[in-house]
């Protein structure tokens, strides 16, 4: 990855952080860290991003607005999971309103661990993202329109881990 | 009367790095009703109670929220030494209170920013992030971590202090005391920010105590409620005294935080000249039987552990009423009859933590 063609833009929602991770992503995005010297903004419109920055795991409530900002943002975009909750559930992955990481309703290209990952990680994270952005880019890779058909599944999942 | 419209804010919003839904029903520009949503970050932690041992359930506690960490894993095991009728050396509750202040000044730094960005005040968020950093290199010299610390167990803390790191750390904190100086001038004497803040969102001191708002939301209508003042950890050994304003606006909320910073800061300085020599830690054996009510200020204000055991290693019960739950109905009633542009404004200055009010 020598030469870039474009600035990629993220967007970043907590799914159901607790806020670690969140505010260590805004750190990145603050002097110490910098992460607007490369070109990387936080934007607030799925329609700009090529980034989706994930915290946290999906659950009951949530699972619908991932799904809806995936859903808008344009092709290419790469999605990456930010913190041990949204890889796997992390210590919260026995709760009953926790459905597990976000690969199991999105496509997920790029895991950062920690709890709470640290801001050098994220940002290892999302420039690691950045060459499979361009590589999809490259490819033309279209990614799919993801919807609920497995959410029966997990209602089951959810009931069985309340009793 | 105008047609009624409702527009969404949230969950995913750019003001809110935290999934709050609210719908606004609109007559015009001006806000007639406001419909709260929660419920998007609800992992149902309490239950995990179950599952974990008490000693280790501090790790669980600890992440109810990742600004407020180190204050909720505090808050839990002081409630568990408390049934467990333990006394823990001073050196450590004296280290308690210096990390729980660390906590609230790097929270108010950080709200102080996403305030000012939510006016779209951009180098003011960069600077008051900026000398974010400064504490939490402090935090992760002294505890190993930046936000989430797992310093705090049942019978004191994990590590300790030298005291020429405490020495270091309370030079450093005067060091940046100018700057945040220069920084709360902005938020306190700036004309525009005045203009946007002064007489909005309005919270008289009646409302606020029967609508039960806690911490800065509270000191900022006039009622003095703060928990430190219970004494808890070694607060009770410290000379402070809480931060009031009177008028209850979005500016009295925002001086109230900026006003903190600096006691936080003195007593960091007090601890650092009163804490005993000794151990950090003593030995615990048997589990806790019994229930207890810990409370404990958090930068958003007071936090509640209910906690019940009953002898055995796992908790029967593990309840938290955190301080933006509470702060919610006040928000409702102070949206009411403001503008739409105001929204972000108002909704900022309870300070709400979504991963703490719905665990």
């Amino acid at each position: 990855m020598t030469y870039l063609a474009k600035s990629p833009w993220i967007i970043h929602y907590d799914a159901s952080s607790c806020n670690g991770c969140d505010i260590e992503i805004l750190a990145c995005l603050t002097p110490m860290y910098d992460v607007e010297r490369f070109g990387i903004i936080n934007t607030g419109n799925p329609k700009h991003a090529d980034i989706f920055v994930v915290t946290g795991s999906i659950n009951e409530a949530n699972r619908e607005v991932i799904q809806n900002i995936y859903n808008q943002m344009p092709d290419p975009k790469v999605v990456v999971a930010v913190g041990i909750c949204a890889c796997s559930g992390g210590v919260f992955r026995e709760c009953y309103n926790v459905a597990g990481g976000i690969d199991k309703l999105i496509p997920v290209d790029v895991y950062v661990p920690g709890c709470a990952a640290r801001p050098e990680s994220i940002i290892d994270g999302i420039v690691t993202a950045w060459g499979i952005l361009e590589e999809k880019l490259k490819n033309k890779v279209s990614s799919p329109m993801v919807s609920d058909h497995d959410h029966k599944a997990h209602h089951k999942h959810a009931q069985g881990g309340a009793q | 009367m105008s047609k009624q419209i409702t527009v969404p804010f949230g969950p995913q919003h750019p003001v809110l790095p935290e999934p709050l839904h609210l719908d606004l029903v609109l007559e015009d520009e001006k806000v007639v009703d406001v419909i709260p949503t929660i419920g998007y970050v609800h992992r149902g932690l309490e239950k995990l109670v179950e599952k974990r041992e008490y000693t280790e359930y501090v790790f669980i506690a600890e992440r109810i929220c990742g600004i407020c960490s180190f204050i909720h894993s505090q808050t839990y095991v002081q409630g568990i030494e408390q049934i467990m009728g333990l006394e823990i050396p001073e050196r450590a509750q004296y280290l308690r209170t210096i990390w729980s202040e660390y906590s609230r000044l790097h929270s108010h730094l950080l709200w102080l920013g996403c305030f000012a960005d939510s006016m779209g005040f951009e180098s003011v968020f960069m600077n008051s992030w900026r000398l974010r950093e400064h504490i939490l290199d402090d935090l992760e010299a002294t505890t190993g971590g930046r936000v989430i610390q797992g310093v705090c167990k049942v019978g004191g803390v994990r590590r300790d202090i030298t005291p020429e790191k405490l020495d270091e750390m309370v030079k450093g904190l005067k060091g940046i005391e100018h700057e945040l100086q220069d920084l709360t001038n902005v938020f306190l004497h700036d004309s525009s920010i005045q203009h946007r803040l002064k007489g909005i969102g309005v919270l008289s001191k009646e409302d606020a105590y029967y609508l039960g708002a806690v911490g800065p939301t509270a000191r900022g209508s006039g009622l003095a409620i703060d928990i430190r003042e219970t004494g808890y950890a070694a607060f009770g050994k410290i000379n402070f005294k809480p931060v009031v304003e009177y008028d209850g606006d979005c500016y009295a909320r925002c001086a109230v935080r900026a006003k903190e910073m600096f006691t936080s800061i003195d007593i960091i300085e007090q601890c650092a000249k009163k804490i005993p020599d000794g151990t950090v830690d003593m030995k615990v054996t048997g589990a806790p039987d019994g229930e207890y009510f810990s409370r404990a200020e958090q930068p958003r204000g007071e936090v509640i552990h209910y906690i019940k055991g009953n002898g055995k290693k796992n908790l029967v019960r593990h309840r938290v009423r955190t301080p933006t739950f509470t702060n919610i109905p006040p928000l409702v009633t102070l949206l009411k009859g403001c503008d739409l542009a105001d929204v972000p404004v108002i909704v900022l200055t309870i300070d709400p933590c979504i991963g703490c009010a719905e665990r």
